[in-house]
C-alpha cells in the first residue's frame, strides 16, 4: 500500500522524476531525492533490515545517517546505508546480514533458541575454553555476525585529495548555522564556507514543524540570502569528519575528501534525538519523531496509520501536529511526565480529540505474528521518581506504528575532538560545553539552546564571538537569553521490562538487561561498560545510545548523570569508505640523470634511501647471482662503470670552512692540501657511528664531500644545525641533484681514463688520494681516485646535465677492454671484497669507531669535535665487541649463513654477522661480522648459527680480502 | 595537522618540519665530568612543560627553536638559535 502523500512544502522529492530500482529481488519505483529508506517507506515496505546479533526485524529509527540496520549491498558497494544514500535508477539492492532474504532470515531463529545464552560477555567466557575449539565456534559466530561480505574486486578508484582555506567554517546548515555564516558574511573580507550532510540546508527548520507551514518562509530567505552572499560557500550532502589540530576539518562528500582549514569554527551540528527505551521498542513502524518528521516533509511519506505518540517533552506533541498533518491517526499521545505544562501545543492536540496520557509510559509494542510489524501498545502509569512502570493498571491500544520523543544527545563529536571541556546542564538534562578551545565555538542545539528563536540569536552571538577571535572591528555583543520552560530530554526515559527486548542500542542489540550484567561483572565504569556490552562500538557510534547508556549506568550505580562522564570522541564522525583515506600511492624516487640509459641496458632497480638505483643488468636467460658475479669479474679482471650519481655531494665554502669540518667529521681537515681527499667520519654527540665520506680540498676555501646515499640528507641537515650553534663563516650548499657520478674501476680503468681525457702519461693522470679538476669534451668535471671498490678506480663528478654524453664516452673509450656497467649488488661484493664497511649497513644505532676499528681516523688532539668528549668516556671503558673480516672454508657447502645471524660462544651471543657474499674471485664465503674482542686477530676463529640452527665455523682474516688469500 | 610558524617562512604545515630534540644547552667538554657530560647526552626529563626544541623546516632547510608547551601543545614562540633576545627587541 502506497504511503506516499501529498506534495509537501519545500519537500526534497522530484515527483515528475520517478526512479525504478530494485529490493530483495522486487520492483520498486521512488522519486528523484528520495533515499533508498524513504522510497522503499513509500511502497509499503517496512522491514528493510536484520539486526547484528538477533536478526530482528528492523525498519526506520532516525532517518538521520544511524540507521544501522538498514544496510544494504548492490553487490559492489557494501553497507549502504538507506537512510541516507539517494535512490538511484536501476540499482539492485539486497539487505546484508541476511540468510535467505529480509523477510526470511534463516538467522532470525538464533533469537528464539540462543538468546538466553547471547548475553553480553557471553562469547569471552563460553569459547574461550577449551582454547582449540575456539576456532570452531568463530567461523560459526563469524558466519551469523557483521555486516555484509568485502567485495575483494573493488575497483580502484582514485579520489584526489583537496585542500581549502576559510575565515570561517560552519558545520551545520540549520537556522543556527545559517545565522551564524549570514551575520559573519557582513564582513566582505571574510571567506566562509558551511557544510551540512544533508541533501539540502534547512535543518530542523525544514521538518520540525508542528503540523504548521509558517516558518516556510523564513526557512526560503535564510537559504535565499546565504545563496546571495558572494563570501558564503554552501556545501551539501557534504560531512565535517573530524577535527584536527590548528582547525583542520576534513570534508567528506561522495567524490572524496576536502581538507578544511579554517581560521575559526562554528559548530551548529543539533542534536541526535534519543530513542525511549521500552520492551520492542526496534520493531518496524516504531521510530524517532523526528524521522516521522523527516519522512513527511522530506520525502512526501506518512510514516504509519494509526499511531501513538510516546513523548517525555513537548517536541512530542509537535510530532503528533505533524503526524495529523500527514493523515495519520494519532490515537493517543503518552507523556512519561506527570507534570505536563499545558503549554498552547497540548491544548491543541486536546482540542483534535486526542487522548493525552500524562504519567504514562508505553510498556511495550506488541509484536504481530510474524514479528515483523506492530499490532499495538501496551499502556501503563509510570511513576518518575522511582524510575518504575506500573504494569498492572496497563491497557492496550491498536495501532501500527509509535512515534518516540524522549530528548536529545548534543551532535558533538567535533567539539569533543577539539578538546571541548563539557558540563552537565540539570535544566535540560544536557551535556553542554562548558570551555571551548581557541577559536571553536557552538551554537544551536549542540550549545543547549533549543528554541527556535534563541538558536537564532545564537548563531548570531556565536558569529559575533567568531569575528572578535579573528580581530574583525565593530562587532555587536549578542546576548542569549537562558533557556526557558520545559527540559528538551527526559531524565530517565527507560521503561524496564521483566522479558527485556528494550534495546539501548539498536547496532549491536543491547538491552538494558546487558548493563545491569556488565556492572554485575564489575565493568561500571563508562569507558569499561562500553567495552564490555559493546555498546556505541557500532557503526552508528552511539549517536543513539551513548546518552541512555549513561543514564542508566547513573542510575544503576546512584550517581549523578556528569559523574559518569562521556566516552571518547573519535574520527569518523560517520563511517567514512576507506578509498576516500587511502593515497594515491605516490612515492616519489630520485632518479640518476640517466636513467634512461640503465632501463635500456636491462637494468634491474632498487630502491636505495630516496633513490631509485641499477641492482644489475639482466640479460636474457641469465641468473641473477651469476650476472652480479660477473659485473664484478669484469671489474677484478679488466674494467667495470658505476652510476653512482646518488652519493651525497656537499660544498662547504668560506674562510672557516676547514674549521667547521674539524668541528662536524673526526679527523683534521685545516692540514688537508689544496687537491687532495681524505677520509671522513661523521659521529653524534654519543660517539655513535652516523656516516662517513670523502672529503676533497679544491681550493683553500672550498672543501667538496661525498657522503653515503641513505645518510646525506640527515648529514646534511646535521651540518646545518652545528654551523646555526657555532655561526661559524661558512656557506654550506647540498649539490648533490647537480652533479652525477661516473665511476670507472679496475685494472684498465687507468686507459680508459686517458683514453677519455687525451693524457699520455697515465701516471700523471690521478694519483691516489687526489682529486683534480679537468675538462673532458669541454664540460668541466672533478676527477678522484677512490679505492672502494677497485685498487684502481676514477670518480668523475660531471654537471647532471653533461652526465650523458659524458657517460656514453666512457663506454665508448673502454670498450676495447669489454666495459661493462655493474650496479648496487656487485658494488656491495665488491666493496666487500675491498674490505670496506658500510655505514648503515656493517654498523647499526649503537656502533661506535673503536667497534669498527677505525682509530685512525680519530684526531683526539684536536681541541673539541662532535661526539669527542664521549669518545674520551668510551675510550676508558671495556669494549664488548668487535667488527672484522671473516671466511668460511675454503669449499664451504653447507647451511649458508646470512646477514644476521648470530655469532655465539659456549651459548652466548656475541655478535652477528652484518654482511656475508660469496666471492667468485675468492671462490670463499666472504663477511664482516661483530665479534668478541679477543677474536679480532687474524686467524681466531669463531661460530656462526645459521637459520637452521647448525653452527658454522669463520676464520678472522686481514683485509683485503684479496690480499689475505694470497696469505692464506 | 599542526601549523608551526617557522622564523624565515612563516605558518606552514606540520609536515613540513622534521623535530630535532629537546634544546640542551652544552656543558664546558674541558672541565665537566664523565657523569655530567653523560647527563647531557642521554638525559632528558620528558616532564611536561614549555620547552625549548629544536625544529627544522625541510624546504627551505632552516633550522630554528620553538618554545613549545608539551602539556598542551601550543608553540609558543619560535626563533632562530641565538636570537631570541633579538626578536623581543624587535617586538
Amino acid at each position: 500500500m502506497s504511503m506516499r502523500i501529498d506534495k509537501q512544502a519545500c519537500e526534497w522529492i522530484e515527483r515528475d522524476k520517478p526512479v525504478s530500482f530494485t529490493f530483495e529481488s522486487k520492483e520498486f519505483i521512488g522519486y528523484e531525492g528520495d533515499t533508498i529508506t524513504s522510497a522503499l517507506l513509500a511502497a509499503g515496505e517496512k522491514v528493510l533490515g536484520r539486526s547484528f546479533k538477533y536478526h530482528r526485524a528492523r525498519g526506520v529509527l532516525s532517518l538521520a545517517n544511524h540507521d544501522i540496520n538498514v544496510m544494504l549491498t548492490d553487490g559492489e558497494d557494501t553497507n549502504i546505508r538507506g537512510d541516507v544514500v539517494a535512490v538511484k535508477a536501476g540499482m539492485s539492492l539486497k539487505a546484508v546480514n541476511t540468510m535467505g532474504g529480509v523477510k526470511k532470515d534463516n538467522l532470525r531463529f538464533i533469537e528464539m533458541f540462543l538468546s538466553p545464552f547471547l548475553v553480553v560477555g557471553f562469547y569471552y567466557k563460553a569459547f574461550f575454553r577449551p582454547r582449540f575449539m575456539f576456532p570452531f565456534w568463530e567461523k560459526i559466530i563469524r558466519r551469523g555476525a557483521g555486516l555484509g561480505a568485502v567485495n575483494f574486486n573493488y575497483p580502484r578508484i582514485p579520489k584526489p585529495k583537496l585542500n581549502e582555506h576559510y575565515d570561517l567554517l560552519v558545520v551545520g546548515a540549520g537556522p543556527s548555522g545559517l545565522v551564524a555564516a549570514l551575520a559573519a558574511s557582513l564582513d566582505s573580507e571574510l571567506k566562509i564556507l558551511i557544510v551540512d550532510e544533508n541533501q539540502q540546508a534547512g535543518g530542523s527548520l525544514g521538518y520540525d514543524r508542528a503540523g504548521d507551514d509558517s516558518k516556510i518562509p523564513q526557512l526560503k530567505e535564510l537559504i535565499a540570502e546565504v545563496d546571495k552572499a558572494v563570501n558564503i560557500t554552501l556545501r551539501v550532502n557534504a560531512y565535517a569528519s573530524s577535527y584536527y589540530a590548528d582547525h583542520l576539518i576534513p570534508i567528506v562528500e561522495k567524490g572524496g575528501i576536502t581538507k578544511v582549514r579554517a581560521k575559526s569554527l562554528i559548530v551548529a551540528t543539533g542534536a541526535f534525538e534519543q530513542p525511549p527505551v521500552f520492551r520492542n521498542n526496534d520493531l518496524p513502524g516504531v521510530m524517532n519523531g523526528s524521522a516521522a518528521q523527516r519522512m513527511i516533509y522530506r520525502y512526501g511519506v506518512k510514516p504509519f496509520n494509526n499511531g501513538v505518540v510516546f513523548t517525555a517533552n513537548d517536541h512530542g506533541y509537535r510530532v503528533a501536529l505533524d503526524l495529523i498533518q500527514a493523515g495519520t491517526l494519532v490515537k493517543a499521545v503518552v507523556d512519561l511526565r506527570k507534570s505536563n505544562s499545558s503549554n498552547d501545543l497540548t491544548k491543541d492536540i486536546m482540542n483534535k480529540g486526542i487522548s493525552v496520557y500524562t504519567g504514562h509510559c508505553v510498556y511495550e509494542a506488541i509484536e504481530s505474528t510474524d514479528k515483523m510489524s506492530v499490532k499495538g501498545v501496551v499502556i501503563c502509569p509510570f511513576d518518575e521518581a522511582a524510575n518504575k512502570a506500573e504494569p498492572e493498571k496497563s491497557f492496550t491500544i491498536e495501532c501500527d506504528g509509535i512515534a518516540m520523543s524522549a530528548g536529545w544527545a548534543a551532535a558533538a563529536a567535533l567539539l569533543y575532538q577539539s578538546g571541548m571541556k563539557v558540563k552537565y546542564d540539570n535544566s535540560i538534562e544536557q551535556f553542554i560545553p562548558d570551555l571551548l578551545p581557541q577559536g571553536v565555538f557552538a551554537a544551536g542545539k549542540v550549545n543547549g539552546i533549543f528554541d527556535l528563536e534563541q538558536r537564532i540569536s545564537d548563531g548570531a552571538r556565536a558569529a559575533a564571538e567568531a569575528m572578535h577571535y579573528l580581530g574583525r572591528d565593530n562587532i555587536p555583543n549578542i546576548a542569549v537569553q537562558d533557556p526557558h520552560g520545559e527540559s528538551p530530554s527526559h531524565r530517565y526515559p527507560i521503561v524496564s521490562h521483566p522479558k527485556g527486548r528494550n534495546f539501548v542500542d539498536f547496532d549491536e542489540d543491547i538491552q538494558v538487561k546487558d548493563f545491569i550484567h556488565a556492572a554485575k561483572e564489575g565493568f561500571d565504569n563508562i569507558e569499561l561498560m562500553k567495552r564490555f556490552t559493546t555498546v556505541g562500538m557500532g557503526p552508528s557510534q552511539g549517536k543513539h545510545s551513548n546518552m541512555n547508556a549513561i543514564r542508566i549506568l547513573a542510575n544503576i550505580r546512584g550517581l549523578a548523570v556528569e559523574k559518569i562522564g562521556s566516552t571518547t570522541s573519535r574520527p569518523f564522525f560517520h563511517p567514512t569508505p576507506i578509498g576516500h583515506l587511502g593515497g594515491r600511492n605516490f612515492h616519489p624516487k630520485r632518479q640518476s640523470a640517466i636513467q634512461q640509459w640503465h632501463k635500456d641496458a636491462g637494468a634491474v632497480f632498487v630502491d636505495v634511501g630516496t633513490w631509485s638505483r641499477p641492482a644489475y643488468y639482466a640479460k636474457p636467460a641469465e641468473e641473477q647471482e651469476n650476472l652480479i658475479q660477473q659485473e664484478a669479474m669484469s671489474v677484478h679482471q679488466s674494467v667495470g662503470i658505476i652510476d653512482g650519481s646518488s652519493l651525497g655531494k656537499i660544498e662547504v665554502c668560506g674562510p672557516d670552512a676547514a674549521q667547521f669540518l674539524e668541528l662536524f667529521f673526526t679527523d683534521k681537515f685545516a692540514d688537508q692540501k689544496v687537491g687532495k681527499t681524505r677520509y671522513a667520519l661523521s659521529i653524534d654527540e654519543s660517539a655513535v657511528i652516523s656516516d662517513d665520506g670523502l672529503v676533497s680540498r679544491i681550493s683553500t676555501e672550498l672543501f667538496y664531500i661525498t657522503i653515503g646515499t641513505s645518510n646525506a640528507a640527515m648529514v646534511y641537515r646535521e651540518m646545518q644545525r652545528w654551523l646555526q650553534i657555532r655561526q661559524l663563516d661558512v656557506g654550506l650548499i647540498n649539490v648533490t641533484g647537480s652533479y652525477g657520478i661516473i665511476n670507472i674501476a679496475g685494472p684498465k680503468s687507468t686507459e680508459v681514463m686517458r683514453h677519455l681525457t687525451d693524457q699520455a702519461e697515465s701516471s700523471a693522470l690521478v694519483a691516489i688520494d687526489e682529486v683534480r679538476e679537468m675538462i673532458i669534451s669541454d664540460v668541466p668535471v672533478r676527477v678522484m681516485r677512490v679505492t672502494f671498490v677497485a685498487e684502481t678506480a676514477y670518480e668523475i663528478h660531471v654537471p647532471a646535465d653533461s652526465m650523458l654524453s659524458i657517460w656514453n664516452q666512457v663506454i665508448e673509450s673502454g670498450s676495447a677492454y669489454g666495459i661493462r656497467p655493474f650496479g648496487t649488488d656487485a658494488q656491495r661484493l665488491l666493496r666487500l671484497e675491498m674490505g670496506h664497511y658500510l655505514p648503515g649497513y656493517d654498523t647499526d644505532g649503537l656502533t661506535t669507531p673503536y667497534e669498527l676499528g677505525c682509530d685512525y681516523a680519530l684526531a683526539m688532539d684536536k681541541v673539541f669535535f662532535v661526539g669527542q668528549r664521549s669518545l674520551k668516556i668510551l675510550a676508558k671503558k671495556p669494549l664488548l665487541k668487535r667488527l672484522v673480516p671473516f671466511m668460511l672454508a675454503d669449499g664451504f657447502s653447507s647451511q649458508m649463513p646470512k646477514d644476521c645471524n648470530l655469532v655465539i660462544d659456549a651459548g652466548e651471543i656475541k655478535g652477528r654477522v652484518t654482511s656475508i657474499s660469496f666471492s667468485r674471485m675468492l671462490n670463499r664465503v666472504i663477511g664482516f661480522a661483530y665479534v668478541d674482542p679477543t677474536k679480532v686477530d687474524a686467524g681466531s676463529e669463531f661460530e656462526i648459527k645459521t637459520d637452521n640452527g647448525s653452527m658454522v665455523n669463520a676464520s678472522v682474516v686481514k683485509t683485503p680480502f684479496l690480499n689475505s688469500n694470497k696469505a692464506l | 595537522m599542526k601549523l608551526l610558524e617557522c622564523p624565515m617562512n612563516g605558518v606552514r604545515p606540520l609536515s613540513e618540519f622534521l623535530y630535532g630534540g629537546v634544546y640542551r644547552e652544552m656543558p664546558n667538554h674541558e672541565t665537566v665530568t664523565d657523569k655530567e657530560w653523560a647527563a647531557y647526552v642521554h638525559y632528558r626529563d620528558n616532564a611536561p612543560g614549555v620547552k625549548k626544541e629544536w625544529w627544522y623546516h625541510g624546504p627551505s632547510g632552516t633550522w630554528f627553536i620553538a618554545e613549545r608547551n608539551t602539556l598542551t601543545d601550543e608553540v609558543q614562540k619560535t626563533y632562530p638559535f641565538n636570537q631570541a633576545d633579538d626578536m623581543e627587541l624587535e617586538k
